[in-house]
């Protein structure tokens, strides 16, 4: 059964394990490109808040963007109806209104399978009152622009400066397609944000005296952020305090010399756990991506291992050995998940004042 | 393995003998937690040197102490409940100003909450504070803020003793806080929560028992603002409890297991995640399917019992059900109660209108048939906000429901179509409920469904969400999906259990013991596919490991062969799941199943009565006059005959579910009607009732040709008991040898001449020496695991053997005689939590659970047993004795004058007073009735100052008074005496075994000796 709004999409097909959070993980920017299967098969329960609702920053109160960035939405079982006292509008009234369409009814479960068997692979999803021609689909499927080929950052990343805040202290957020969560969390921690261009200068960036630096999550495949790398590699020279988050910490690990490569059908949901080496404490974290920063090449690299997957053993966190350079692959701010990670915001926050009492 | 009490006493003897280095205070519920806690605070834990294992003392009190409680979750920023205790109305206005309307006013020291009520507003506070502060024995009310409408949320957290911290589930209950989460339906993982929320409260359970200090596993209870994202924590469990049996089930994780090698100091991330065997036990499970707890309540057999839901729990059961959709597991729930029901609509008696008014009462008034009040609420057009205002239950819930109900009216007014049959199956319709509706039996709708190609398909439940492989196969069943996950492909013998389904009176742990043994022997025999189908989530036959494949599903023909149409077993074994899959087994083998162990030819031989009888007649072995009927005059005929009181019950009951004693013909006339309401396939069959006869049962297993005889057990008391209320002792010690004889005997022709093929249990009435045979059940019974354990004997294990058709070895039959030991079996009742029910023992089956304990006498082995079901056995005080008729009086004489002799003061009614005084019996007390307040002294007073440290209370004729309703008034001392904790004992031979006991405590040690292990027989 299809849902939300009638049209044809192809992307590539991606499962999410998280069982809450459909409006935080639509709108991230990461999903662009991507069509999102939700591995919990009630969906939609709780609605959609309010998308026109800002915080005093002006930064959007409950999504992670000022639209749903997946192409389309794959569930098993859709609520038509909703309740919640948050809620403004049903999941399906909300995908039609942003022109996403939505099928439901779909063993996600034998899908999600296949994918993990498969690796994740390009989809289609049609939408129509119309008998849809299957062979026909097929085809346009094989003809579609495949994700990796695909250009992501100028469609999600911000054209102009964007600032939020007044407080004297800045940090910096190179947005790869950034997370309103990240924002909200570095204004949590007490300073003015400033949100620049994926492609933005390093002499852009020192213009604004950041006190530290975030590069932020965003989709594709890092080796396409040329720009974004560079930019990295001048931070580290400078030995600017910067965290990484996600696709952030993939070009870091670039920028010191690490390799990135694709995952066979990567990490989405809210229950990875990521050891910390340096106290050996497991973290249950948030997750969503599908490249990840080869282990071995660490090695060449000036970077330590911070957070290891306790699963796989793939790289969930680097730390510069010598330079306030800090990169995680989880999403410390959550919006979807748990928020047990925080203490990465909080992290950074640290190398910022330690530059500050160093420098008196 | 010691089968001691539980108490702070007894551990304290093992500790001293023993000298363990460790001690785990969270594994054995609420009675271990005090135990641990008591052991503590008198220092003998210290002076052992015993260290506790897991969340130390300190941190119980934090969690368990109210108090301790709200200042510890305070402390880490976790909010709780807003309350104050009060004196007067002046007060009560100005605390209620403060927290804001609705305000529940709870009164201080009154029995059960009475007296209590939820204030709106200032004139219904002034109303209620007033009536409270006169019920209070103390004068003071607590005004406390009004949370039933808030939602019900459960997390249970694992915790190690490096700070790794977890949560394994989260649970939602849907009948928000207005009912107990004992009672409640409740659905894992949440529904109605946003991510927000989902993870706020997530972060304050894990602050909370960070803070608490908790290291093991741990629950925690919040209730959160449905307007808005408020929360307050309301409680929090240190220990495994009832929900994180649950959550382990709802999820695949492990939490006993997990937590015991958490507390002996492994850390979450050293630990393997049992089903996929790679990845790490410190993670969060994600679920891909929903699940829903439905509770089991038993009211119907407790005639008097209240049956509306609040905050005392009163189930005694529970399942759940997995599915992929909250239609689909709801109505699944539904029918893995086996209360008869095949769903939320179109069952057997779905006919019943009620009127608005009705209705709307019932949404209020919370009671066991709640969903079925919203379900004829939506049938009748009420909205679903009306609904949701009047019930308290999220709207979202309440719309899925109504998915249901227009299922069910589409099945009625639509074309029937194969699209239509599948989405009725797809929100969990029974064929029955589908042929009920279209006017087909259950069978025929199974072959249009098959034809159309519409079966269930058979999920994993891999914690995981099937991001990584499972390696271990945890299965449900669901319509909400295309694609098996797996095949069964082997063509090596392959066998499946049924369990018992939900704990109920009648059948407990006993049978999930059968059923673990079964499949454990079955292996041990050489079976290597060994499948269970069970739905109860308290078990063990439902843990994975047990056995190779494991089916978290319905008890029902249609479920069954569902699955048998997936394994394609070699057969199926219906002898260990109580009367649950014995009453599966004509229709499974009717269906092409085979059945492994005795034939279904035979069981039903002794199922059917007049089969049975006729066997018996040819063994030439005797039976209380009986006969079967299906009219009511000639039962009305017969019972004329045979003279009064008469056993009615229809073929097929478990528990004595419509079995009674009747004494008058109106009666008969009263419960035939109820009796064949139950099964209506089935004939009643009427039985001469013995009055002073010994109720005797074999617990046996045979091969087809050897018996082995576990032991005969005695009840000790007189017949008419239900034999699963009655106290039962190893070895009997009334029965002649003569007797004993031909009890062995009889049960080997009759498990001969029924080719008997696995487990078995006879019963039998002793009446001046003569042995009637009452029933033959051919399969395992409650008591085997007591028999099995005294006789060091596992019977299940051989009977395993005997269902693979195996000879038994040659075990004497005298063996259990050759044990110089007394076992003896107390039942436990849950009186007290069932407000208004008596206590009064029948044919109605009506406890709970039991105790078995063991020692080198009667009275060491039931003192001890006493003593675990909770009697406090007081070395001295005042007993009351209140006795109905002559006979009664005149068998309590000697049990008084020993009472007295071992220098107890004996308190009587009037009547029971005059005769012992009679009797020369010395001082005896006068005290009035309940029903007398103003005649002093009064029971009511002296039961409230706890004046009367035990009562022995039997009515003229225990049934009779119970049914005919007479007497209400020692039904109050009853029911005053439960709910204070006063041993009450209504039984003669109970009163004298009582006395007898006391008599031998004060000249006497009980022994603590381990539990041998079961002997062998390779």
């Amino acid at each position: 059964m299809g849902f939300g709004y009638s049209t044809t999409v192809f992307g590539e097909a991606v499962f999410n394990t998280g069982m809450v959070g459909y409006p935080e993980a639509l709108t991230d920017p990461s999903y662009s490109g991507q069509i999102l299967t939700l591995t919990y098969p009630l969906v939609g329960n709780y609605g959609v808040p309010d998308p026109s609702k800002k915080d005093k920053d002006g930064i959007s109160e409950h999504f992670e963007s000022d639209r749903i960035q997946a192409r389309g939405l794959v569930v098993h079982d859709l609520s038509m109806t909703a309740n919640h006292w948050n809620l403004s509008l049903t999941l399906d009234e909300w995908l039609y209104n942003e022109k996403i369409p939505g099928i439901s009814g779909i063993d996600t479960r034998e899908l999600t399978k296949k994918l993990r068997i498969n690796g994740v692979m390009m989809a289609a999803i049609a939408v129509s009152e119309k008998e849809i021609d299957e062979s026909d689909l097929k085809k346009k499927l094989t003809s579609a622009q495949k994700y990796v080929n695909e250009e992501f950052m100028n469609v999600v990343s911000t054209k102009e400066p964007r600032v939020y805040g007044t407080e004297s202290e800045t940090v910096v957020v190179i947005d790869t397609g950034v997370k309103n969560a990240i924002l909200r969390n570095i204004r949590k921690i007490g300073y003015k944000v400033i949100q620049l261009p994926w492609n933005v200068s390093i002499d852009k960036i020192l213009s604004y005296k950041p006190k530290g630096v975030v590069l932020s999550n965003g989709p594709g495949d890092p080796q396409k952020c040329a720009d974004t790398m560079k930019t990295a590699k001048e931070l580290l020279n400078k030995n600017i305090p910067t965290l990484g988050i996600c696709l952030g910490a993939q070009i870091m690990g670039l920028a010191g010399g690490a390799d990135t490569f694709k995952l066979k059908y990567g990490h989405r949901g809210q229950n990875k756990s990521c050891i910390n080496l340096d106290n050996n404490q497991v973290y249950v974290t948030s997750q969503n991506h599908g490249y990840g920063i080869d282990p071995d090449s660490l090695k060449k690299s000036d970077f330590k291992l911070w957070f290891s997957n306790a699963d796989d053993k793939t790289v969930e966190g680097i730390k510069h050995k010598e330079k306030k350079f800090i990169a995680v692959q989880f999403h410390p701010e959550a919006s979807p998940g748990p928020f047990d990670c925080k203490f990465v915001f909080e992290e950074l926050k640290r190398l910022m004042e330690e530059e500050k009492t160093a420098k008196r | 393995m010691y089968t001691i009490p539980v108490n702070p006493q007894y551990v304290e003897s093992i500790i001293e003998s023993e000298r363990p280095d460790g001690l785990m205070l969270g594994f054995g519920g609420q009675t271990a937690l005090n135990c641990g806690v008591k052991l503590e605070e008198f220092g003998i834990l210290k002076k052992y040197g015993v260290k506790v294992l897991g969340t130390q003392v300190e941190g119980i009190h934090a969690a368990e102490d109210r108090q301790l409680f709200k200042d510890s979750m305070m402390a880490c920023g976790v909010p709780v409940l807003k309350s104050k205790t009060v004196y007067n109305f002046e007060e009560a206005k100005q605390i209620a100003k403060d927290l804001g309307y609705p305000v529940i006013v709870r009164v201080a020291y009154t029995l059960g909450g009475k007296g209590g009520g939820v204030a709106h507003n200032e004139i219904e506070l002034y109303e209620i504070v007033l009536r409270g502060l006169n019920a209070s024995l103390v004068g003071q009310v607590l005004i406390e803020e009004y949370i039933g409408h808030w939602k019900q949320i459960e997390y249970e957290v694992m915790r190690d003793y490096l700070g790794n911290n977890v949560i394994v589930c989260n649970m939602e209950n849907v009948l928000s806080m207005r009912v107990h989460t004992g009672d409640n339906i409740v659905v894992a993982p949440s529904q109605t929560l946003d991510n927000n929320e989902y993870h706020m409260l997530r972060s304050a359970a894990l602050r909370a028992t960070q803070h608490v200090g908790i290291v093991g596993e741990c629950n925690i209870q919040f209730a959160l603002d449905p307007e808005s994202d408020k929360y307050v924590a309301i409680e929090m469990n240190p220990r495994l409890s009832r929900s994180s049996a649950l959550a382990s089930k709802a999820t695949g994780y492990p939490i006993a297991y997990m937590a015991a090698k958490i507390v002996m100091g492994h850390s979450l991330p050293e630990l393997v995640n049992r089903i996929t065997k790679t990845t790490t036990a410190c993670f969060e499970p994600s679920l891909d399917y929903i699940v829903c707890k439905h509770p089991r309540w038993d009211f119907t057999k407790f005639e008097l019992a209240n049956r509306s839901l609040g905050p005392t729990m009163k189930s005694v059961g529970e399942v759940m059900a997995v599915g992929r959709c909250f239609e689909e597991s709801l109505q699944k729930s539904i029918r893995m109660l086996e209360i008869g029901d095949d769903g939320l609509v179109a069952n057997r008696d779905n006919g019943k209108i009620f009127d608005i008014e009705e209705i709307e009462n019932k949404l209020q008034n919370t009671d066991n048939g709640i969903l079925y009040y919203v379900a004829a609420a939506l049938r009748q057009g009420m909205s679903v906000e009306q609904i949701y205002k009047l019930s308290v239950i999220d709207p979202w819930f309440i719309e899925k429901i109504q998915n249901i109900v227009e299922m069910e009216k589409n099945l009625k007014d639509s074309k029937f179509t194969t699209k239509l049959l599948r989405n009725a199956k797809k929100l969990g319709f029974s064929d029955k409920q589908i042929g009920r509706i279209i006017g087909k039996d259950d069978l025929e709708v199974r072959k249009i469904r098959k034809d159309a190609g519409i079966i269930p398909a058979v999920k994993q439940i891999d914690t995981l969400a099937a991001e990584w492989p499972a390696k271990t196969n945890y299965l449900y069943l669901t319509y909400g999906g295309d694609t098996n996950d797996f095949e069964v492909q082997s063509d090596q013998e392959k066998i499946i259990v049924l369990g018992a389904g939900p704990y109920r009176i009648g059948s407990s742990v006993e049978f999930d013991w059968g059923t673990v043994n079964m499949v454990w022997g079955l292996q041990e025999n050489g079976v290597k596919e060994v499948s269970v189908i069970n739905c109860n989530p308290e078990t063990v036959s439902t843990d994975y490991d047990i056995c190779n494949r494991l089916y978290f599903e319905e008890l029902t023909l249609e479920r069954i062969l569902d699955i048998a149409d997936f394994e394609k077993p070699t057969g199926i074994v219906t002898a260990v799941g109580g009367q649950t899959a014995n009453n599966l087994t004509p229709k499974l083998a009717k269906n092409g199943v085979k059945i492994i162990g005795t034939s279904f030819q035979d069981i039903d031989r002794a199922e059917n009565r007049s089969k049975f009888s006729h066997v018996l007649d040819e063994l030439h072995i005797m039976q209380p006059l009986w006969q079967a009927f299906v009219k009511l005059s000639d039962a009305k005929k017969f019972a004329n005959n045979v003279g009064f009181p008469v056993l009615v019950r229809p073929s097929y009951v478990l528990s004595g579910a419509a079995m009674k004693v009747v004494w008058s013909q109106t009666q008969l006339k009263k419960y035939l009607e109820e009796a064949t309401n139950v099964s209506p396939d089935y004939p009643v069959v009427i039985t001469k009732f013995m009055l002073n006869s010994l109720e005797v049962e074999v617990d046996g297993v045979c091969d087809g040709k050897n018996v082995v005889i576990g032991a005969v057990i005695e009840h000790i008391e007189s017949a008419g008991v239900h034999s699963g209320d009655a106290m039962m002792c190893i070895p009997p010690w009334r029965l002649s040898n003569k007797v004993i004889e031909t009890i062995t005997d009889y049960t080997t022709k009759i498990a001969t001449a029924f080719s008997i093929k696995g487990p078995f249990n006879l019963q039998f009435l002793i009446n001046s020496d003569q042995v009637y045979v009452i029933e033959l059940n051919i399969r395992a019974s409650r008591s085997m695991p007591f028999v099995s354990k005294f006789v060091k004997l596992n019977l299940i294990n051989l009977a395993a053997r005997a269902v693979l058709g195996k000879t038994l070895p040659k075990i004497p039959k005298d063996r259990w005689r050759k044990i110089h030991s007394y076992g003896i079996k107390v039942p436990q009742f849950s009186f007290m939590q069932l407000e208004g029910a008596d206590i009064i023992l029948g044919v109605e089956m009506q406890s709970t659970g039991e105790a078995a304990c063991f020692g080198d006498s009667f009275y060491d082995a039931l003192s001890k047993g006493l003593i675990s079901v909770g009697y406090s056995l007081p070395k001295e005080g005042n007993a009351l004795i209140t006795a109905g008729g002559a006979e009664n009086k005149e068998k309590l004489l000697q049990t008084a004058v020993l009472l007295k002799n071992l220098g107890y003061k004996i308190l009587a009614t009037e009547h029971t007073a005059e005769f012992l005084s009679d009797k020369r019996i010395g001082n005896v007390e006068v005290v009035y009735k309940i029903s007398e307040p103003q005649r002093k002294p009064n029971i009511a007073d002296l039961l409230y100052e706890r004046k009367i440290n035990f009562i022995i209370n039997v009515p003229s004729t225990a049934t009779l008074e119970k049914y005919v309703g007479m007497l209400y008034d020692e039904y109050q001392i009853r029911r005053k005496a439960v709910e204070l904790g006063i041993p009450v004992l209504t039984t003669t031979e109970l009163a004298d075994s009582f006395a007898k006991t006391l008599e031998w405590l004060l000249h006497n040690e009980t022994t603590k000796k381990p539990l041998e292990p079961y002997e062998s027989f390779n």
